[in-house]
This record gives C-alpha cells, structure tokens and sequence, in this order.
C-alpha cells in the first residue's frame, strides 16, 4: 500500500533534511511543474485527481484553485496560505504532517503558488506547535538556499516567498476567512462570503487557502498523475487519508490509510480497540464538530459520502471515541465548554447562544437540570443551524450536542430525574 | 521599556510584513517570550513602533488565548481541558496540581514559579491528558509523574 | 443614432406573495424597510450599511414559487433580484428572530426603567417587536465593568448587545482610533483601551449609534428628560458654518439636549461633539434675562457702585426709542452668529448707510471675496454630500477637522470613494460594508491638506504640507498653472523657500484632472486672500480643462455667509464713524465686539460713543459697556433664517418660550421699529414678513422664505405638535403655581405649535421635531419615514441653496488684484480649536473641561498604517 504523505515520516527521528528529501524523490514534481506543465496544466491536473479538501468541508481543490483569475487582467498580487491551525478537538493529523515532512509540505507549497500564479505564501501554523515550527523553519530555509524559492526559481520566471505566521491561540483563526483577518493583523472575526477568498482575500487580492493535509496530496499527485491518485482510495474520493483515532482505544494514533477504509478497521484493528473493560458508546468520526456515530455504524466507510449518508461528516477524520465509564452529558458539555470560550463573538446566535447551551449542560451534569432544558437544547441546536450563523462554527459546535441528545437522551434524562450525573 | 533586542526583533517582524499591523502578534510574542506576559507599557510601546494606537493592539492582543495581558509566573503550565485530555484523566491531573501547588486555574504560586492555565485542545489527542510547561508538551502524564516533570522547572 | 434605451432602474420582488417594486441596488432590508415591513435589526445601520453580525433581520427565502420551506438569510446581506421571492411573516423566520432577541436579552440588565435610553430605545423597541416576552435563562447575567470617557459619554457596557455599531462608527467612519472592541467570545467588550476622555470630536454619536443605553449623553444625564418629555424644535446647529441640521428639546425652561436631524446633503447622520453638547450655553449663568439699564457705562466702564437696573420690555423699548430720538447719528453693526431676520431688521432700523456687518475686517474683506468667487464660478459650491462624493479633495489653507467638522467628516468618508471604486469593479454592493472595506484593504482616494499646522485629517491624506499662509498660496497658483497654463502666476519667494512646491503642484494636479468629482475646500481660516484666489483659480482651471470641480469655503460662523450677502459696512468704518463724530450712539446685536478688533480699538469706540445700546444672550466684554442691555433669545427660543457656508437657507425654530423679556433680535428691532412710528400701528409683524421683506430687498435672498414651510403650513389642517403625543405632565408642570392649566401659548411665527395636539406623522423634513412611527420610539423611526430610507430626502424643503454660479466666468484672480496686506502675513495664522475657538460653546460645561483638558488628551498615534477597519 503506497503512503505518499508519510512515507518519508520516521517516527522518533528528525524529518528528511532537504538533500535527503531529494533523494527520496522530492521537488522532482516541482521541476517537472515548472520546466514542463503551465499553471493552468497544474490546476488540471488537480481536478482531475479529484483531490477534496482535508480541511472539513471537503471542497474540491482544484475547483477551489480555478476561481482565482488568472491572466492579463487578474490582479498581479495573489496569495496562497496552508492552514495549519488544526485546533479542534480530537485533531493532530496535521501536527504529525507537519513535524514528519516539512519539505513536502513546502514542495505542496510551490506547486499550488505557481498554479495559482501567487507571489507570496504564508503558512499558518497555529499556537504551541513548536515542534513543527522549528522544522518548517529549517525546510523553507533549505529550500530558499537552494532556489526552490525566492526569485527566479529553478532558473525559471517564477518568483515565490513563503512566510511562517504562528498564530496566539484561537480555533477560529482556522476558519479561512478569520485566518485572513488574522494574518492581517486584526482581530480573527471571520469574513462573509461572497466575496470569495479566491476572489478577494488578503489585503483584498485573490487568495487560495488549503489545509496542510491537502496541499500535501499536490506533489504526489504532479508526480504521478491522477490516476495512480485515484487508485490509492477505496472509494469515489480519490487518494489516502491520514485517520486519526484517540480516546479510551489501545494505541491511539494516526495512520494514513486508503480513503475509504471503514471506522471499525481504525478503531479495532489500527488502534487496537477500546482499552480492557471498557466498550464503546459512540465515535465522533471527523473532530469535534462531527456528529456522534453509534457503534452500529462501524462499517461505515470513512469517505465524503458514506459518513454524511450515516449522518455526521468525515471533517478532518480524526475520530474520538466515547466509552462508557464517560458520562455523555459531560463529554458534550466538554465540547460546548470549548465552542462557547472559542467563539469569535461576532455573531449573536454563536456568541450568546453557546453560552446558555454551555450553562445549560453544566447544569444538567451538575444535577440542576430540568426537563424543559432537553427542548431549550434541541431548539438551539436547530437554530444554530448553518446560514443562521455567519460562519460554520457555531453549525459545527451543535452537530455532536444535536445527535447526542438523540442518541444519548436516557442519559440526559437520568441526570435531570436524579439531580446528579450517574457517573459521579 | 523595550530592551534593543526586543525592538530589534520587531523591526525585523516588520521588515517581513507587507503592512505594519501585520506583524503585531508576532510583536507581541516577542516581547512576551521573553518577559512572561505583555504589560500596559509594553503594549503601548510595540503600538508606537507598529503605527498603532493602544486601543488598536490590545483590540488584537486580548482576541487571543495566548497573549497575556496579566503576570504569570516563570513558568506557564497549561492543561488542555479539551474533550479527549477531559475524557482520559484531565481532572485527577488538575486536582492534584492543585494541591500540589495550592493554586487554581488563572493563579500564579506564591514563589512566582508556576502559573496554571486551562487551554483549549493542543493537537496532541493521541497522547492525552496532556500538559504543556512553557514551549514543552507532556502527554500522557500520570499525576504520579508530575512531581519529576516539575523539578525541571525551577 | 438615436435609440429608445429600456433601462430598468426597478426589479419586482414578492414578499409574502405580493409583488413589489424595489430599487436593485439594494439588499432586501432596505428594500422591506423602505416598504414598510417593520422588520427588525441591530448591526445594520443606513450610514454604515451591513455586515451581518446581529443575525436579527432574518427572512425566509423561496428559490422559486415552487419552493415551500425555503431558507432563512439575513436580509440585509442578501441583495434583490429580479423575481426573488421572500416571506417576512414566515413562522420560522418569526420564530428565529424571536430568538435573536432572547439571545441578546439574556445579559442584558433589563433596567429600563432607570436607563437613559428607556423610551426611545432601539432594543425596547424590538423586543416588542418580535414579541419576546418571557425569560428562559435561569443563569446569572454576564457582567463588565464601566469606564470614564470624559464629560460627553456616558458607559454602562452591561447594556451591550455586541451589534459592533460603535466601533464602526467610530473607527470605520470618524476615524477615532481610541475606542476599540476587546477579548472574545461571550466576554467582547467596547470601549477604550484605559479609562480617559474619547478623542474623536464625534464621539457624541455613539449616544444615536447605539441600539441601546451604553452609550448615552452625560449632559443630558444631569438634566435628564425622556424623550416623551421634551418639548422639541427642528433646529440648526449654531457653532459653525456648516449648518448641520438638529432637533433640540426643552423641559422646564431648560435645554436639554442636541440630536441629530437627518439631512441627507448636510449632515446626514452625524454631528460633531461642539454641535451636540454646547447647547448648553443657554442654560448659562451668563444669560441675560431682563432687560436693563446701566446709565453713564457707555463712557468709561461701570461707574463705581452703580448697580444695573432692571427696567422691562417697555420701558426699554421707549427709553432706546427717547435715544434714539435724540441721537446725533446712530449706527447699527450686526453680527455672523444673528440670524438674517435679526441683521435684516437692524439695517432697517439704522437705515442702511448706518449698518456695518459686525464681521472683523480681514473677514470682511475674505467674505466679500468669497461672495464674489461664489457667485461668478464657474465652480459651484458642494453640499456636504457632494464632498462624500467626491474622488479627489484639495485642502487649501482650512484646519476643517477645528473650523468646520462635519466637513472634515464628510472628506474622510470622501477618501474611502476609491474602496467603493475597487468593490465596484468586482461587482460587490456598496452595501457589503466588510466586503467593501476588506476588497478595498485601506485604499483611499487623493485628499491633499495644505495647511500651516497638522490637522486631524492628515491620517488620511496622500500627502499634507506645510506652510505660512503666503507659501500655501504660492502652492495653489502652482497647481492652477498646472492644470490650465494661462492661469496668473505667483513667483516663488526669493529666500528660496517653498522649493518643494512645483514638483507637489505637478502630483496634485495630476489627481484633481484625473478625477471625476474633485473639490477643492479653502476658507478664511488662513486669514488670507490670496488662498481663497489660489482656491479660485484651481477650481476655474479644472473646471476649464474638464472636470466638473466644485468649491467649498469655509466660513466661521453659523450666520458668516448671510452677513456677506446682506452687505454692510465694515467695523472699520464704524469705528471712524464714531471718532469722527458723525455717530453718537450704536445699536449692538449678538456681537462681542471685543473678539472683532483689538482691545484699544473696541475701547477707543465706546468711550467715544454716547449710548451703546447692546442684545445679546450672554453677559459679555461688549455687553459690560452697554447703558441698555436688551435680553436676545437664543436659537432655542426663537426663529430665524441661518445661511450656511455651502450657501444654504436653514431656518431654525423656536423650541419654547422664553422667561423674562428674552425675545428674537429681530423682535426687539420690530418693537423699536413700531414705537418709532416707523411700523403702522395695529400691525402684526411675522417672521414671514421679515424673510419676505428681506427677500424684496435682496433678490438673492429671496429664496430663504422658502427654506422651511411657512406659518401658514399644515397637515391635514393640522400644525406639528412640539410635544409628544406621550408628553407627560402637562397639566401638572405649571400646578405648583396655578391649578388652571394654561391655555398652550400661539406660534403665529411658525407652523409648529406648542402643545401635544397637531399632525401625528411625518412631517416634512424641515419641521421635523422627533422621529417617531408607530412601534419604533427611538432615533431608528428615521429609517420608517419613506423619503429618509435608502439615502433619499426630500432636501429641497430643508433649506434652500442660494447661490448657483451665474457662469459669467470674468477669469482668473490674479495675485495683483489683492490687497498688499496679505503679501506681508508674516504674523503666525491663528490656531482653530474645536472645543475651544468658538464663543457660544465655550459657555457649555462639558465642551470647557474638554476646551481645558485639551493639553492632557494625548492624541495617539496617527500617521503610520492606520488600519482600514
Ligand atoms: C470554525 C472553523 C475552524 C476551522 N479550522 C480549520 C483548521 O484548523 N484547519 C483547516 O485546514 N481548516 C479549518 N477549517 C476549514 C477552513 O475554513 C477551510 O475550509 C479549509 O482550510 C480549506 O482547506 P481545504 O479546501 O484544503 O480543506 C475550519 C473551518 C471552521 C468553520
Ligand atoms: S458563528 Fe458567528 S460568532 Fe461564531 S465564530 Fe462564526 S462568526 Fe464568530
Ligand atoms: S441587521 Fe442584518 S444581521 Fe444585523
């Protein structure tokens, strides 16, 4: 089985310097690009592999990349940005990415800069990864060193900077448009759409922002076509995928896997299954902003399509799951804990509506709930719902809330019939 | 009052920056590298050097988790209260640095050694609870093992 | 070729099933605001347009007729289409807005009844109007800690609902960088980043910006009166040439506060802290009430141990009448802060040949030729809302942010034209005011400020330069030559300073002839005319080589521009006149003589002058040396006809009645008049009557009588009412002294009444006394009267512009034709201050601690890369 993110990633060890990243094969899609392929041809290419956005939502990214004008007319100044905010819950795919192969990161870089015909990249790293910032500063260096960028690069036209900004610390800041702001120096309130970032992003120019996994996906995929790409997934989307599992399993972890492999291969057999005497309740299958998932769903295929068929999101495909000795009320107060203090408070529903949702989850698990609170909540879930907020976090903080009141309601209701939480 | 290095730091944020307000949180970071936490005068001070009014930064600087705007102690330890961290032991951890140092989140311990902060999820779920001390991360740590983790902090 | 061009300029759009016609250039709340449809939001705001934050506006939208469930959008982010259909009553969308406002009111502090705000209160209002009643949340409310922001403003953050209306106001728009918003999530707070006074002289906006009580007006604090208890005028703002429109509102014989009146060409929806706050100098301890007699004054000061004599109306009246009787020659000077009808009626009384402007000489000399440029053009003088137009602007000599500031107000939103450019280009509504600002990133449109000192809008110029009044002169001349090669030349100073000027001439010149809309802003602040030739001549050599330029001149006071136009002589000449003994005896109204000329002077004439006979409002250094001071009513309490320096007809109405013998100035000179035997016994003279007279007499004022509706006016045979339809205490406020309640006292002057009976609706623009419509009690009803939704107003009812260029074009002004003195200005030019410079003001407490503190507020940094929020 190919592993084309991390086949150079050895674990424990320093990542490849960049002569050693060569010598595996590296930045050899770089030349071919650049001596051999137009921006336009490497936008194509992308299509055609059907590469969808790691980020969460999904989005194809060679789509993505076709919006930005390009030509005579387009504005001269564009922008691409990696988004390595990666700060929801159950998410570290991209930290691992990040501290295990840098250069294919920057390589990833290059290549969607030049099809995109952007002068200046920046790479959003989010607070406290130190690690990777330490590693991505030496990459870019070596790279600068040896003319992958900087002006003229490989002896070519083509002029590309690339930037490191570590962010101070907000989940938003992974929100594109707030990532902008961010990177602008303003406070990180996300922006409204249209206008599109690929139209008007940064400083007002047309702007491509994919996360790190995706731009990951662009070398492998100039290097051997889309295709081979295709050929790697175990579903319609094409490629492998870079799963993730934590909670009470045995060997938490992630693994870069074929697009498609099912929950129940990631949990019992990459992680090892759940931890001796305890069982699974539920699995939250893409970060924190996923719907809850029962163990009945475990054959379901981790890919676009197959997780919203079983009603949640594949969004990063990091899983998390929930055991029983976890109170469930708890475990969703945890995560409304963190969407309320992660708000950006631009908008009322999310700003003001989290909160009394947090409250109100701490209420029932502290024993001091009351059954009225169950409808406040489903009715906050729905008006939470995506367009009535202004950005999708507050859509994403109910989706686990909303499915574990279904899922999850004996529960709830044991803790407002006996005025404390079971578990305690 | 800056030292040269710190203003010399920012000038070279700045020189990176297409505008200047686009370098104020790495300013910012600068200064609290090395002084814990960034003060009203200090604030005020990397204002003037980003073109920026007061109002203008701390606007900025008290949007993010990680800027601080009040004293901490030398050390920071951050306990990530994110939900696999909670599910996995964040509260017997919490506890006993607690009692450990006799402080809650938001203090800071008498000798000024620690200062304990909860923090939204680090990326590091796979090896929850974690814990990070300054630019360290420690995961999975057993309450039975923060007494060694600590005495490297002095 | 000719051809029938079908331009559609309305889309349809069905709300609820009914068809309607909408502007397109809309987003859909404008459009069901400007409808009727009483939907409610927060963070829109028609001057600062949308953003999306509230999410109280929500609607339901259909894809097709086809389509029943729709979706919920918020309609102020959504532009109309052609065929789009929506649903306002929607259960859902009722239900989700419902919800907003729970959302907001679960930290709200629910303290109405002790809020500055209840009663006319944006948040009340919609509350109602969603009809949320009942509290859920059974958690305690998040609370803030509030901060001083000097005497203005008031900050009870508790009541925020986080709509960001302040911030955008006061950094987006009145470029105020001390206010800011801070922290995150549930826990976002605005203010300032330390307790301390606002900078922005248009802080006082934030009290109509807000939907709620944080921000209110501290004065109004300390006097405070509902809404509902005011007894309220449509007015014109008194403390600058600009003429900003206002509602002022009495209680108990006392002002009480300033609000804004929306004009769409004037002051849109703004004023300026000196417009809101120095209403108080009619309440002042200073205020002369009575008329009263102080024999002997005139000729060398108060006589020892001689106390003033109170003598009445009357006997006022007949002792000037005995005066003036026997007067060897009596001269009348008026003044730029009088109304038209006030100096119109003094020159009457004096007789022409005996009336002098009352405007200091070099003023006198800079307002005639100023009158001159204006009338002749070609440029034509802007309103302000041709300033907000323009796409390139020119600073000659004018500190405007100090002399004139909602015209600073309206450069700074000129500069943001070219964002509007850029947005344009990408097909982004002018109504996406993020989408605007972010595809915009801080681009901004030329402004030039050539001034001696900094100004307050050099943030935002292209380049600001500075120089004496001569240097800036030579600048202009520069520029003129630039554009059109036959303009006069103006050589260079032979000390070989100014050596920067022809390159900066070459650039400034290059953008005003790119521009579509430029326009050039002078006046008399530089005391010089040579800068209002050089003004002259850009504006007539741009308009020659294409662009239609416009002019604007600065003028000081409310009144400047219609003492130029009245004529009169000048102080000069009244001076001599008295030392030469061909006068004896002078008739002073509302001038203080003292802050015309100089103190040996001023002191040279009054002793010299037998009878000095003074009106004014407020105790003075002129009134000190009057033997009869006659009690002038304020704006407040009284009518009159203002011309502003765009060259605007206002009228101003009286908002009560005035205690003692207070009356108009024009009053007084109609009662003189009469018991001179000069007015047909019986008669009744009206302010009408004057504005008429006036106008026969001066043809070119003649448009000013209709500035406002007349006396006569009504609306369904029905007068405007000055007081609420929710006036409270009417016949308990005077039942300390009588228990009859009085019969409500007769307007015959205008065609508002003083009672709460009258026309209920809107009334047209220029009789305006409260916004109000059923349902929306605070300064939001603006938004519910037609002709004031979407940026549309009937101006031409709201004062009336007198002068259009005549296009007699007699050319270039050229340095030869003006007088030496200027040659020679090397005196520094005088230091205008906003808090500070102009007389009235200056007796209103918060506007003196602000004059005073001026020293102590650190104006933060400008310059650098103000960022373009
Ligand atoms: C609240 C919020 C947080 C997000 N955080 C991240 C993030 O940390 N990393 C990321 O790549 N995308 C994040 N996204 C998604 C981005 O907005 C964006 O869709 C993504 O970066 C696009 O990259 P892709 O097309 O490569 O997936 C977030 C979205 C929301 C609404
Ligand atoms: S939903 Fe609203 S408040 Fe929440 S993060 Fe998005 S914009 Fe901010
Ligand atoms: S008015 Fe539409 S979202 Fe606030």
């Amino acid at each position: 089985m190919e592993r084309p993110l991390t086949k150079n990633i050895r674990p424990g060890q320093e990542p490849l310097s960049l002569v050693e990243y060569e010598q595996a094969g590296g930045y050899l899609a770089l030349r071919k690009a650049l001596t051999s392929m137009s921006p336009k041809d490497v936008q194509d290419a992308v299509k055609a592999s059907g590469l969808r956005g790691r980020g969460g939502a999904g989005f194809p990214t060679g789509m993505k990349w076709s919006f930005v004008p390009l030509g005579e007319h387009a504005p001269k100044q564009k922008y691409f940005i990696v988004n390595a905010d990666e700060m929801e819950p159950g998410t570290f795919k991209d930290r691992l990415l990040l501290e295990g192969d840098p250069n294919l990161l920057v390589e990833g870089v290059i290549l969607a800069a030049y099809a995109i015909q952007a002068d200046r990249a920046y790479i959003f790293l989010r607070q406290g990864y130190t690690l990777a910032a330490k590693r991505l500063r030496r990459a870019i260096a070596e790279a600068y060193a040896k003319n992958y960028l900087g002006k003229g690069i490989l002896g070519t036209g083509y002029n590309l900077d690339l930037r490191l900004h570590t962010s101070a610390g907000r989940y938003i800041c992974g929100e594109e448009t707030a990532l902008i702001n961010a990177l602008e120096g303003r406070r990180a309130t996300p922006r409204a759409k249209p206008p599109f970032p690929q139209v008007s992003g940064l400083w007002g120019k047309p702007t491509v922002v994919n996360n790190v996994e995706t731009v990951m996906n662009i070398s492998p995929i100039i290097a051997n076509g889309a295709e081979w790409f295709k050929s790697l997934s175990r579903s319609v989307d094409g490629g492998t995928k870079v799963y993730g599992v934590s909670g009470r399993v045995k060997r938490p972890g992630a693994w870069e896997l074929p697009m498609g492999t099912t929950l129940r291969e990631l949990i019992e057999e990459r992680a090892g299954g759940m931890q001796e005497g305890f069982r699974l309740r539920g699995i939250i299958p893409g970060g924190a902003s996923t719907d809850v998932l029962l163990p009945e769903h475990l054959d379901v295929k981790m890919d676009f399509d197959s997780v919203g068929k079983a009603g949640s999101r594949l969004g990063t495909g990091t899983a998390i799951v929930l055991d029983d000795h976890t109170c469930p009320v708890g475990f969703v107060h945890n995560l409304e804990q963190f969407f309320r203090r992660e708000s950006c408070g631009w908008c009322t529903p999310c700003r003001e509506g989290l909160a009394w949702i947090e409250q109100t989850l701490r209420a029932i698990e502290s024993g001091a709930g009351e059954m009225s609170d169950l409808d406040m909540l489903a009715g906050q879930c729905r008006l939470l719902g995506p367009g009535n907020t202004f950005c999708a976090l507050a859509p994403g903080a109910v989706e686990p809330l909303q499915s574990a009141l279904k899922y999850f309601r004996e529960d709830f209701v044991r803790h407002i019939k006996g005025k404390k939480c079971p578990w305690k | 009052m800056l030292t040269d290095e710190e203003k010399s730091e920012i000038a070279e944020e700045l020189a990176q920056a297409e505008r200047r307000e686009q370098a104020c949180v790495e300013a910012l970071l600068a200064v609290q590298k090395r002084r814990g936490w960034v003060s009203d005068e200090n604030l005020a001070e990397i204002a003037l050097l980003l073109g920026m009014t007061p109002a203008e930064l701390d606007a900025v600087a008290t949007f993010y988790s990680f800027v601080f705007r009040k004293p901490v102690g030398r050390h920071v330890i951050t306990l990530c209260d994110s939900m696999v961290c909670w599910s996995l032991g964040l509260n017997p951890l919490y506890e006993h640095l607690k009692a450990r140092m006799g402080i809650t989140y938001g203090e800071t311990t008498k000798d000024n050694r620690f200062t304990l902060l909860p923090a939204s999820c680090m990326g590091a779920c796979d090896r929850a609870p974690v814990m990070m001390i300054d630019n360290d991360l420690y995961g999975p740590v057993e309450p039975g093992a923060i007494e060694g983790i600590l005495r490297k902090y002095t | 070729m000719f051809s029938v061009l079908s331009v559609k300029d309305m889309v349809t759009i069905y709300i609820d099933s009914k068809p309607y016609e909408v502007k397109p250039d809309q987003n859909l709340l404008q459009a069901c605001l400007t409808l009727g449809f009483d939907l409610p939001y927060f963070c829109w705001h028609p001057a600062m347009h949308s953003v999306g934050a509230c999410r109280q506006c929500a609607v339901k939208l259909f894809k097709d007729e086809k389509d029943t469930r729709g979706r919920i959008v918020m309609s102020c982010m959504t532009p109309v289409a052609e065929g789009m259909r929506l649903s306002v009553d929607d259960a859902e969308a009722r239900s989700f807005r419902a919800s907003v406002i729970e959302w907001l009111m679960l930290n709200h502090p629910h303290d109405c009844p002790v809020c500055d705000e209840g009663g006319e209160c944006h948040l009340q209002d919609m509350t109602v109007m969603t009809g949320h009643v009942y509290r859920r949340k059974r958690f305690p409310k998040r609370t803030h800690r509030n901060q001083y922001l000097g005497p203005f403003v008031n900050h009870e953050m508790n009541r925020c609902i986080q709509c960001y209306r302040c911030v955008r106001f006061y950094r987006g728009i009145a470029g105020g960088r001390d206010l800011n918003v801070f922290s995150c999530h549930d826990n976002v707070y605005f203010g300032r980043h330390e307790d301390g006074a606002l900078e922005s002289e248009f802080s006082g906006n934030l009290v109509e910006v807000c939907p709620t009580g944080v921000f209110t007006d501290k004065t109004l604090k300390r006097h405070y009166t509902r809404k509902w208890d005011l007894q309220t005028a449509p007015s014109v703002c008194v403390h600058c040439g600009v003429g900003c429109n206002t509602i002022a509102g009495e209680r108990y014989g006392s002002l009480r506060r300033i609000l804004n009146r929306h004009h769409r060409d004037v002051n849109s929806y703004f004023l300026c802290d000196r417009g809101r706050f120095g209403y108080e100098f009619v309440n002042s301890e200073k205020r002369i009430r009575s008329a009263t007699c102080l024999p002997f004054s005139a000729s060398g000061g108060k006589p020892h141990g001689e106390e003033s004599r109170k003598i009445g109306k009357q006997a006022a009246v007949d002792q000037i009448t005995k005066i003036l009787a026997s007067a060897k020659g009596v001269i009348g000077i008026g003044s730029p802060r009088a109304s038209l009808e006030t100096n119109f009626l003094l020159r009457k009384l004096v007789g022409p040949e005996n009336f002098f402007a009352g405007l200091s000489d070099t003023e006198h000399r800079l307002v005639a030729r100023i009158v001159a440029i204006l009338r002749e053009g070609p440029a034509r003088t802007p309103s302000l809302q041709d300033i907000r137009a323009a796409d390139a602007v020119l600073v000659l000599g004018e500190d405007a942010p100090n002399t004139a500031p909602l015209l600073a107000l309206a450069i700074r939103q000129s500069v943001r034209n070219k964002q509007f450019e850029i947005a344009a280009k990408m097909r982004l509504p002018a109504w996406d005011d993020n989408a605007v600002r972010n595809s915009g990133a801080g681009a901004r449109s030329p402004l030039f400020v050539a001034t001696p000192y900094a100004t307050r809008i050099d943030d935002i110029a292209l380049r600001a330069f500075r120089a004496d009044p001569v240097g800036i002169a030579r600048l202009g001349f520069a520029i003129a030559r630039e554009i059109e090669p036959s303009a006069p030349e103006l050589p260079l100073a032979a000390d070989g300073t100014g050596q920067d000027i022809p390159a900066l001439a070459r650039e400034i010149a290059a953008f005003l002839k790119a521009a579509k809309h430029p326009v050039i802003v002078s006046g008399t602040g530089c005391l010089n005319e040579q800068v209002l030739a050089a003004a002259a001549n850009i504006s007539r050599a741009l308009c020659l080589a294409g662009p239609s330029a416009q002019l604007s001149f600065v003028l000081p006071e409310c009144n400047t521009l219609g003492s130029g136009l009245l004529g009169g002589r000048t102080l000069d000449e009244a001076f001599t006149r008295m030392q030469d003994g061909l006068a004896d005896t002078v008739i002073i109204a509302e001038n203080d003589l003292y802050r015309r000329a100089g103190r040996r002077e001023v002191d040279a004439f009054f002793r010299k002058a037998r009878h000095v006979i003074v009106l004014d409002h407020l105790r003075n250094p002129t009134v000190e040396r009057a033997e009869i001071v006659l009690p002038a009513a304020t704006f407040a309490e009284s009518s009159g006809t203002l011309v502003s320096s765009e060259a605007r007809a206002q009228r101003f109405f009286q908002v009560f009645l005035a205690e003692g013998d207070v009356q108009a100035g024009w009053e007084w000179f109609d009662d003189l008049q009469r018991s001179m035997g000069k007015q047909p016994p019986g008669s009744e003279t009206r302010l009408d009557d004057v504005t008429a007279l006036l106008g026969r007499e001066f043809p070119l004022l003649a448009p000013a009588s209709s500035a406002a509706p007349p006396a006569s006016f009504r609306v369904a045979g029905q007068k405007i009412p000055r007081q609420s339809h929710r006036f409270s205490g009417r016949t308990a406020m005077t039942a300390g002294a009588d228990v009859h309640e009085p019969k409500p006292a007769d307007d015959a002057d205008t065609a508002l009444a003083y009672s709460m009976e009258g026309h209920e609706g809107a009334p047209p623009p220029a009789l305006t006394p409260r916004y109000w419509s059923p349902g929306w009690n605070s300064v939001q009803a603006l938004g519910k009267s037609p002709q004031e939704t979407g940026e549309e107003t009937n101006s031409g009812e709201s004062g009336v512009r007198l002068i259009e260029p005549t296009g007699s074009a007699p050319g270039y002004i050229g340095p030869e034709t003006i007088g030496s003195e200027d040659w020679e200005a090397t005196v520094a030019p005088p230091r205008y201050r906003i808090f500070g410079s102009e007389e009235l003001s200056m007796q209103a407490p918060a506007i003196a601690e602000m004059a005073r503190r001026a020293e102590d507020i650190p104006r933060q940094a400008t310059g650098g890369n103000a960022s373009h929020e």
